[in-house]
């Protein structure tokens, strides 16, 4: 009962995350910021779907491959991450760049 | 010696994924262990990057730094996209050293600031490193944290 209260606020916790980084990717303003917002996606929100079906699992075989899974996540999501800006910079996109408050509509009409 | 811890941990892991335990099943995994071990050192990749075992102990430590610090930058970019009105925002592209000394040790730490929510590696050359940060704060607190020195490195251990 307890596993079951604990595995169920992880998946909705996770699933809330994973709007949280939907909405994020709409609201900021360019390329480089809107990585940031699926950055959330990638770590905490996998992290804890993951650890939620664990939970439901139980120390099974079934929980070794998902913590398998969010070993693979772990290591290959930044290195995308990664290239994708990586090759956005190369392309020459420029990053929308300040040192105070954006103020977002502004910022999408000069692009 | 290599090749034996090799052979162990593939096996390990053949027997994870399977979880059999008849004979015959078995034996096709001990075969199936030894030809990847065979064709791994075929191709020599057995060596120190693919199988870093002299940092192990180190890198248990670090991940445990390293979740914490994905947690309060998961927090903070959180609040950021929740705040409702203006996007509460300031892009910063900034350069950082990367005094590490191996190619292992620099690609930990770019690996682990992209995994950090608010930053993102743009570009890693020998001794730099170009970031992307969402916001002011979140610069400056990696330009004041010791990520970098908490990276573990070849031959720390022993050495």
């Amino acid at each position: 009962m307890m596993i079951e209260i604990l595995s169920w606020i992880c998946l909705t916790l996770g699933g809330l995350l994973g709007i949280v980084g939907g909405v994020g990717m709409h609201r900021f303003p360019d390329f480089y910021t809107r990585l940031h917002a699926v950055g959330i996606t990638d770590t905490l929100c996998a992290a804890l779907f993951l650890l939620g079906l664990g939970f439901q699992a139980g120390l099974t075989i079934a929980s070794i491959k998902l913590f398998l899974i969010f070993v693979f996540i772990f290591f290959t999501s930044p290195t995308s991450s990664h290239l994708l800006a990586n090759a956005a910079m190369l392309g020459g996109l420029k990053p929308v760049l300040s040192n105070d408050d954006i103020d977002n509509s502004e910022q999408l009409d000069k692009q | 010696m290599r090749t034996i811890v090799t052979a162990c941990l593939i096996f390990l892991f053949w027997f994870m994924l399977s979880g059999h335990t008849g004979t015959l099943l078995l034996t096709f995994g001990v075969l199936s262990t030894m030809l990847t071990v065979y064709l791994a050192k075929r191709m020599s990749i057995i060596d120190h990057e693919s199988y870093p075992f002299h940092l192990s102990w180190r890198l248990l430590g670090y991940y445990f730094y390293l979740g914490k610090e994905i947690l309060k930058a998961n927090v903070d970019v959180i609040k950021r996209i929740l705040t409702p009105g203006r996007v509460n925002i300031s892009p910063q592209v900034m350069t950082l050293p990367a005094i590490k000394k191996t190619a292992l040790g620099k690609v930990i730490y770019a690996n682990s600031i992209t995994l950090t929510p608010g930053t993102v590696t743009l570009e890693l050359s020998d001794d730099e490193i170009k970031v992307h940060a969402l916001s002011k704060e979140g610069a400056e607190d990696l330009q004041k944290s010791d990520m970098v020195k908490a990276v573990p490195e070849n031959g720390e251990l022993f050495s």
